[in-house]
């Protein structure tokens, strides 16, 4: 484990440079547990300063500190990209695992429900979500909504995986052994598929991220609580680009932006790990 | 030809499961609210004035029917249903008493052309450059584009159209940065309504072009990079065929399937981006009737633009899915 890193670290740019801004933005959000100022709380400081020895980053027009303000909201979205990906995890992994073993009519209908999810708009119903729920939606909600329609794509990949495991000797031989389906999909199948559900959830965090932030933009969410989309919401609301306050928005922006670079780089570097003709290429040899 | 029936056969019944899901979804959603839209809009509709209890029975009354609330569960699912098949979502609250199928009809061409033009040009962009950079990996000028094109993918539209609504906004006005057209100018087919309609599109075309061209031109490249090094291409090369006719014929040509289905789904993708994107620029299309129906409360109208998106989708996906056979013969046998 630890030499292949060392080694995606050495020979792999793109995850290097992925992993250090990583290390950065979770080292901010970690920050956040030691910040003078409760999150949530507004005019605990002087309201639109520029950024200064004394206040970093600058203050809002709601009076936080844009530094602590930051770094409370990336622990909030970073935990939410987390949350989503995980839940939706647990029913990619199974769709894709049952899907891919079981083949036959159990196959056709997962898939067609697959198919289903991945087709439909799912922007226009978070938002009619939004509209049913309004002020009982929360962050907890959010995620769950989230995980239950995204998780379509990656189980078509699981299953595609699987499908090919299915015809290897070894899952003759774990079937002539009395291995129950259920043992040989946990037992045998996973751990080959693990690989690329690492890089699948972080494709996944991006997504979500990505809607929380943009659901956020427009109010359709629970603009209380501060995550990297709240924080620009209030700031769009303010119209703290036209008062000059821009500090509001850019580090926001530069920081969200960051994170999606990181984890998008991460994601590209571990699919590459994944194949390794592409491997060999990048360490001088040939395909 | 049998094959292309059976598949035909097999798309539209996917067609018409995702239909029926999706629509079962929003009704499931909407019929699952801790709030009574009957009563809110009561409520918006009565703090104007005073309103006789009488009258505000009858009021409720007639919302119920309006909404397909009245009658037990199994009544309101078909009536839900049988209005929906029509067309008929009954009249907005924010605009009454015009019907929201007119709303979502006035709305849904500017939304369909600024849609299909940037999706198009950035695919196509976006495919050809790609192609080039994964067979003439020495290019300098092509891998800069790469990194260009690393930097942008991952970014939400709305970052790209809030820079672009700064750039040309205050810093360099050439361009108008809201609506669909000119105010002076009347709509109808004239020379004048064409140009403006085609000025204001483009900064909110250029947000999602910039965008969407990033993806594909990494998946294209990336498919370019591995298809060069299969044996057919290597054999071509050291047979000494024209170098631009491997790269069109045998290259591009093959990496260009995988990203055709990416293409359908990417259109219910860009959905989402040209929510914001409308909204940032102002643009009068079905994402800004969304957001403006959520913040007035409009019960029915936000009903109506979930429905039409989840079948104007589900069909761009249809449409795209039917060409498919053409263009690779090998997907016709399943």
């Amino acid at each position: 484990m630890f030499k292949i890193i060392r080694d995606l670290l050495r020979f792999n740019i793109e995850f290097a440079v992925g992993t250090l801004i990583t290390l950065v933005i979770v080292g901010l959000s970690v920050l956040s547990f030691f910040s003078p100022y409760p999150a949530e709380d507004i005019y605990v400081v002087a309201p639109d300063v520029p950024p200064s020895w004394e206040y970093w980053l600058g203050t809002t027009s709601r009076g936080q500190d844009v530094f602590w303000q930051m770094a409370a909201a990336l622990r909030n979205t970073l935990l939410f990209g987390l949350a989503v990906a995980a839940l939706s995890r647990v029913i990619s992994l199974t769709v894709g695992l049952v899907s891919g073993y079981m083949g036959g009519m159990t196959d056709r209908v997962l898939m067609s429900i697959n198919d289903t999810f991945i087709i439909i708009p799912l922007f226009p119903i978070l938002v009619l979500f939004y509209f049913v729920m309004r002020d009982s939606m929360s962050w907890v909600l959010l995620a769950v909504i989230m995980a239950a329609l995204g998780w379509a794509y990656d189980a078509r990949l699981i299953r595609s995986v699987a499908m090919s495991l299915r015809t290897r000797e070894f899952t003759q031989q774990s079937i002539f052994s009395g291995m129950s389906p259920r043992q040989i999909m946990t037992q045998e199948h996973l751990p080959y598929v693990l690989p690329i559900v690492f890089s699948t959830t972080l494709n996944n965090m991006n997504w979500s991220i990505g809607m929380e932030v943009t659901l956020s933009v427009l109010g359709f969410t629970d603009i209380n609580t501060p995550t990297i989309g709240s924080m620009l919401y209030w700031a769009n609301q303010h119209t703290a680009l036209v008062a000059g306050v821009w500090w509001w928005i850019a580090w926001p922006v530069i920081a969200v932006m960051l994170l999606f670079i990181g984890l998008y780089l991460l994601a590209t570097a571990l699919n590459e790990y994944i194949d390794p003709r592409s491997r060999l290429s990048r360490m001088g040899g040939t395909a | 030809m049998r094959t292309y029936a059976a598949y035909l056969a097999k798309r539209l019944m996917q067609f018409a499961l995702v239909v029926f899901i999706g629509i079962n979804l929003t009704y499931l959603i909407s019929h699952s609210t801790p709030i009574d839209p009957v009563e809110q809009t009561i409520s918006a509709l009565t703090s104007f004035g005073n309103t006789s209890p009488e009258a505000i029975e009858t009021m409720r009354q007639s919302l119920r029917e309006l909404y397909g609330m009245s009658g037990t569960p199994l009544e309101q699912y078909l009536s839900f249903w049988s209005r929906i098949a029509v067309g008929d979502f009954g009249p907005s609250l924010s605009a009454f008493p015009t019907p929201v199928s007119e709303l979502i009809l006035r709305a849904l061409p500017w939304t369909i052309g600024l849609l299909v033009v940037a999706t198009v040009l950035a695919w196509l962009l976006g495919n050809l450059l790609g192609g080039l950079a994964g067979y003439y990996r020495k290019n300098r000028v092509l891998k800069a584009l790469g990194l260009v094109a690393m930097g942008l993918h991952p970014m939400p539209y709305y970052v790209v159209a809030f820079v672009l609504l700064v750039l040309f906004g205050f810093l360099w006005p050439v361009l108008p940065i809201s609506g669909g057209s000119g105010m002076a100018v009347e709509q109808g087919f004239s020379l004048a309504f064409v140009y403006s309609v085609f000025i204001h599109s483009l900064l909110p075309a250029l947000s999602l072009v910039l965008v969407g061209m990033g993806g594909w031109f990494l998946g294209m490249r990336a498919l370019v990079s591995n298809i060069v090094t299969e044996d057919y291409v290597v054999y071509a090369e050291l047979g000494g065929v024209d170098r631009h006719r491997i790269l069109t014929s045998y290259v591009m040509r093959n990496a260009l399937v995988p990203q055709v289905t990416g293409l359908a789904m990417s259109l219910g993708a860009i959905f989402t981006g040209a929510i914001i994107t409308e909204e940032v620029f102002g643009y009068p299309g079905i994402g800004s009737l969304l957001v403006d129906a959520v913040h007035a409360g409009d019960y029915s109208l936000v009903l109506g633009v979930t429905s039409v998106s989840i079948v104007a989708v589900s069909t761009a996906v249809l449409v795209i899915d039917l060409l498919y056979p053409l263009l690779d013969p090998r997907v016709q046998v399943e």
